[in-house]
């Protein structure tokens, strides 16, 4: 089973149809309790700060997971929230699974970024497989993740700066862009997290 | 860079089961071209970068509603999902927003009470807020209006509402410039002087738009063929191209579109 982290901030039924669509067992979890859960999905919605606070009850049943091996895919959002700190919300502690910040994209170009970009790959993920530079993704978002150690980041966009659109450690995984409305290419992604799952 | 969009708007009749797409009104018969989710379903699969639903409903009975045809959709289309027609107040975008709408479109209810986008956007974020803007040309009383040079003489673009059947006073250029102001994350702009023409796009009312605001700009009504896409992406900064009719019958399918597009030089997404 694939949990949904629910944590009360928006509709989930689009990751939900998409991870079913991609041949996964999704459930959407209120609870903090992910013992069943082979695999995790942190979805995306809201501020950084905002999401946060609804988040952190689920932080110590999530990195015991995390320290069990078990994949975890943070989506925008949801991505963020596994770095120290945003510019959105000063103040408010990230998970800081990966260490680094999150900043606003640069002057210049409209923000949100909202539409489809392509990917640069920048390392073999098995996330990936199946995915070249130049497919595009969904992308909605005001800010954007700068991880300190950039061999964490296995592909980026362009958008005014170099954005990091996929990130990975160990067992962590994070996508700026929204996988379940990025067409074939995303669910293509799905499916991979979902056979890594079933590893 | 990002890339262009094409987007394929489904006018739903939802006085039936499940609703149906209505595809214009031809010789006075209105003819229909599917049930809405097997449509939408039929244009992700073809390539379509996001979705628009707008309900034109014209009997008080709505026999289905927009919530199941979102829902229903949301299982099978994996792009975006837009939604408008009649959408008046905070609550009625949470609906479509719980159903697994992405955006939704206002255009009479926020010329009525324009704090309704700066309500949604607040809730749900700018991106999902799309003002609808349905202008049309006016050579006439141009004083105190935000006027452009066209081929056909100096004009303003005066808003529309109520589906174009009443019109407001209110200038469109202007309009757009506060809704910007006021949260809108995108504008849908549809010119009445070219919408159902099929002449193309309203390439000055477009180009005019997208220099006076920073957001999004979709160019819709009069798109007949790839070449109407290609002219509003050459010469404006449209980052979206609507249209309805032309994929309906299967006179352009939106791959043969992309192509043409890609060919030409113009950064849109290839699907396999």
């Amino acid at each position: 089973m694939i949990a949904i982290v629910d944590y009360g901030m928006g509709n989930l039924f689009s990751i939900y149809n998409a991870l079913l669509k991609a041949g996964g067992d999704p459930e959407i979890k209120r609870d903090p309790e992910f013992r069943n859960a082979a695999g995790i999905i942190i979805p995306g919605v809201g501020s950084f700060g905002r999401c946060m606070e609804s988040l952190r009850r689920f932080q110590e049943p999530l990195e015991e997971r995390i320290a069990e091996g078990t994949p975890v895919l943070g989506i925008c959002i949801g991505m963020q929230v596994m770095l120290d700190e945003s510019e959105e919300s000063p103040g408010a502690r990230g998970f800081g699974w990966i260490s680094g910040r999150v900043v606003r994209l640069p002057e210049g170009v409209t923000v949100p970024q909202m539409g489809w970009n392509s990917l640069e790959l920048k390392r073999d993920l098995e996330l990936l497989d199946g995915i070249s530079s130049g497919d595009m993704f969904y992308f909605v978002h005001s800010y954007h993740c700068i991880p300190y150690d950039q061999r964490v980041v296995a592909a980026t966009t362009h958008y005014g700066v170099e954005v990091a659109a996929v990130v990975a450690k160990d067992n962590i995984y994070g996508t700026q862009f929204h996988p379940e409305k990025s067409g074939p290419k995303g669910l293509r992604m799905l499916e991979n997290f979902v056979r890594m799952v079933r590893c | 860079m990002l890339a262009r969009r094409i987007i394929p708007c489904l006018d739903c009749d939802l006085g039936v089961p499940d609703g149906r797409v209505v595809k214009g009104i031809e010789f006075r018969q209105i003819r229909y071209a599917g049930v809405p989710w097997e449509l939408a379903t039929r244009y992700y699969e073809d390539g379509a970068d996001e979705i628009v639903f707008l309900d034109i409903t014209a009997s008080h009975e709505r026999r289905a509603t927009m919530f199941d045809v979102i829902k229903k959709t949301s299982e099978h289309v994996f792009v975006p999902l837009t939604v408008g027609g009649g959408i008046s107040s905070l609550e009625d975008a949470r609906k479509a927003f719980s159903a697994g709408a992405d955006k939704v479109t206002v255009n009479t209810a926020a010329l009525s009470r324009p704090d309704l986008i700066r309500e949604i956007a607040e809730s749900y974020g700018s991106q999902a807020v799309v003002v609808a803007i349905d202008a049309k040309r006016r050579y006439q009383d141009l004083e105190g209006r935000i006027t452009i040079n066209t081929e056909s003489g100096r004009c303003w673009f005066e808003c529309s509402y109520y589906g174009g059947r009443r019109f407001t006073g209110v200038d469109a250029l202007a309009w757009a410039r506060r809704v910007e102001d006021l949260g809108a994350g995108e504008i849908l702009l549809t010119s009445m002087d070219r919408d159902g023409t099929y002449d193309g796009f309203d390439i000055e009312l477009t180009d005019a738009v997208s220099r006076i605001v920073r957001i999004p700009v979709i160019a819709s009504g009069g798109c007949a063929s790839p070449e109407h896409m290609y002219e509003v992406f050459r010469k404006t900064d449209a980052s979206a191209a609507l249209a309805a009719s032309i994929f309906h019958f299967n006179q352009w399918s939106i791959r043969d579109c992309k192509r043409y597009l890609q060919e030409r030089g113009i950064n849109v997404r290839l699907t396999d």
